[in-house]
């Protein structure tokens, strides 16, 4: 079997995001950068699948040169190969352009996969697209936030996160499947895998020369601005006795906040 | 045209559902445009009624027995020939669980882009501008469309829903023609989550509980605030999760669930960056907590240093009073 893990480069979720207004992005200088952490639960359910039978695991990663610490984390946690789809633009938030991108790479490259798995957002776009959105332009099944999935041949099934309820989808291979929390827990890369991480090659593919003709990789979504959120105001904070504290909580819903 | 997929769960339209007929009505009528609903599944026409009220002068019905259980694949055809016939301007989901994973499919194979989870929506000449949070809401930015027809999802409790009409509007059945082969990624079982009777997302009220509750014994503490307060749900921090002490799904922040209600009660919650990225763009936001320097009580409209277990029972009796009136 076949797997293919998309994985990215996303900001620490410890990051203080500050803005460039001009440029109408992020500014980087000053963050660290880390796979995105729905992405290492997909390595993960890829690894466990190998190790339950047989199967080859790919990354692939979708960025510039700053993305191979990322494909190199995924061979270190034990996935077989690595594949690099460059391009050094800024982040465009458009799910379809960068579908568009690994759907062609899929087809003209990399066309021997019986299964793709994606995280379930890609947290700093937090756009819940692409895996939808690839799945669509292969004529592929998907199930999206995923907690549980077992494959039997060619054939699976996944059970899946909702409001209150989890549904139970089956589909036949090849699939698309995006990884939620609760999959399962990612192992830390060993040593001995770091180790041979650094030694394995990258194969770099360069977005541009994928074949796209015309203006098929302009977004489609137009950035107008970028700004921080209006910030919450702290508001009163009281040190009373709980009798009276739990008095003033209610009042303060009721009276001032009106929301009770 | 505006065109707005509603989800149906449990043989009604979902209330977020109506949000976004709320706020395509009011969008539309600034732009002079009519809206439409769409529906999808098996006998299901009687359900179009609510949607005029909501503003929905036209409801698509689109029926076939094969969409009488959730599918993406299934779905996305069966909207795509509905789309291809109507040609709508814009087409709005609600960012549902369904609609998050619907819509992407959809809009891919329309070929146009979309924007996921919106939390405001402008009209601008005949064109829109949305707002969506990036970066777990660490910043928000504003898009408009160059490919059409403009596709966006938005967030659930955040628009308001608009005083029922009453009127009646058109009811349009659209025999789906499909084929197994369009289906194939069909919900085969739908497993309840135990004890839970509203999601944190879809709650009004939420109630959360972190590290400082001490124990999973102590969230009935909270379940007791939820069975009085009306529309509420239990949430919980990363840690109060991860210790085992709540199941995930109750986890808010950014690799949980992001919640709007219009109270968010946060127990015992210090207030990490990536909770605070999952409930900060709550209406009213109140925090107990014993540590003064707590930077939950940076974001909190009300906060009470104190000792939540001695907090809880006066709160709770206080709240019955209110409640009982
Ligand atoms: C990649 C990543 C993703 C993450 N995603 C999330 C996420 O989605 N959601 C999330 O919540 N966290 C997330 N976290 C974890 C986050 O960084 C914090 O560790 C977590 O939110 C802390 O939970 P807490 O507030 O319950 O615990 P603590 O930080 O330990 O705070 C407990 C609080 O309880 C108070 N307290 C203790 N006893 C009492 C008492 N008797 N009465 C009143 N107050 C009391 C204490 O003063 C303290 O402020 C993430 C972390 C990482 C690295
Ligand atoms: N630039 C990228 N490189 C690799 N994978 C990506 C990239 N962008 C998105 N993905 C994959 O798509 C998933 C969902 O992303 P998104 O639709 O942006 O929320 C992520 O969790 C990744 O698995």
């Amino acid at each position: 079997m076949n797997i293919f893990v998309f994985v990215k480069k996303v900001p620490d979720t410890e990051s203080k995001i500050r803005i460039d207004h001009e440029a109408k992005c992020i500014i980087e200088e000053g963050l660290s950068f880390v796979i995105n952490p729905y992405d290492e639960i997909a390595i993960e359910e890829a690894l466990r699948l190998k190790e339950a039978g047989e199967a080859t695991v790919t990354a692939f990663s979708l960025g510039s040169d700053e993305s191979i610490p990322i494909l190199k984390k995924a061979l270190a946690m034990g996935a077989d190969e690595a594949v690099l789809l460059k391009e050094d633009l800024a982040e465009s938030y458009d799910g379809l352009r960068t579908a568009r991108i690994f759907v062609q790479a899929l087809k003209t490259k990399y066309s021997d996969y019986n299964l793709l798995l994606f995280g379930k957002q890609s947290v700093g776009a937090d756009n819940s697209q692409v895996p939808s959105m690839v799945a669509e332009l292969l004529g592929l099944p998907q199930v999206n936030v995923v907690t549980k999935l077992e494959i039997d041949g060619n054939t699976g099934s996944a059970y899946r996160e909702i409001e209150g309820a989890v549904e139970k989808v089956s589909f036949s291979l090849p699939a698309i499947i995006s990884a939620q929390k609760g999959l399962n827990e990612p192992r830390y890369e060993t040593l001995k895998g770091i180790m041979a991480a650094k030694r394995k090659d990258i194969p770099v593919v360069e977005v541009q020369e994928l074949g796209f003709d015309g203006d098929e990789l302009t977004s489609q979504l137009e950035l107008i601005k970028m700004e921080s959120p209006p910030p919450r105001e702290a508001g009163k904070v009281i040190e009373e006795d709980p009798d009276v504290a739990a008095k003033k909580i209610v009042e303060y819903l009721r009276e001032e906040a009106k929301a009770l | 045209m505006f065109l707005v997929f509603l989800e149906i769960r449990d043989g009604k339209i979902k209330k977020s559902s109506l949000e976004a007929l709320s706020e395509a009505k009011r969008r539309a009528d600034e732009m002079s445009m009519d809206v439409a609903a769409a529906i999808a599944g098996h006998n299901i026409e009687a359900l179009a009624g609510e949607a005029f009220c909501y503003g929905a002068s036209k409801v698509f019905v689109l029926e076939n027995t094969l969409l009488s259980h959730y599918s993406p694949s299934g779905f996305a055809f069966a909207l795509k020939s509905l789309i291809d016939e109507v040609n709508p301007t814009v087409i709005l989901f609600s960012a549902t669980a369904m609609g998050k994973d619907l819509a992407p499919r959809l809009a891919a194979s329309l070929g146009v882009s979309l924007a996921t989870d919106c939390i405001k929506m402008t009209a601008n000449g005949g064109k829109l501008e949305v707002v969506r949070p990036i970066y777990a809401g660490k910043a928000f930015a504003t898009f408009s469309f160059k490919s059409s027809p403009q596709m966006v999802s938005l967030r659930p409790n955040v628009f308001p829903l608009i005083d029922p009409l009453d009127t009646q509007g058109e009811t349009v059945k659209k025999d789906v023609v499909l084929a197994e082969d369009n289906v194939r990624d069909q919900v085969v079982e739908l497993l309840k989550a135990e004890g839970v009777a509203l999601d944190v997302t879809e709650a009004e009220i939420v109630v959360s509980g972190g590290r400082g509750m001490k124990g999973p014994e102590n969230f009935d503490l909270l379940r007791d605030l939820t069975s009085i307060l009306p529309h509420s749900a239990v949430g919980a921090s990363r840690s109060a999760v991860d210790a085992g002490w709540i199941d995930h799904q109750h986890q808010v922040g950014q690799t949980g669930k992001t919640v709007s209600p219009n109270i968010y009660l946060a127990f015992g919650v210090s207030g990490a960056i990536q909770h605070l990225a999952g409930m900060s763009s709550s209406k009213v936001i109140v925090a107990v907590n014993k540590d003064p320097e707590a930077p939950i009580f940076r974001v909190a409209d009300f906060g009470v240093i104190g000792d939540l277990f001695q907090v809880i029972p006066p709160l709770k009796e206080e709240l019955k009073k209110l409640l009982a009136e």
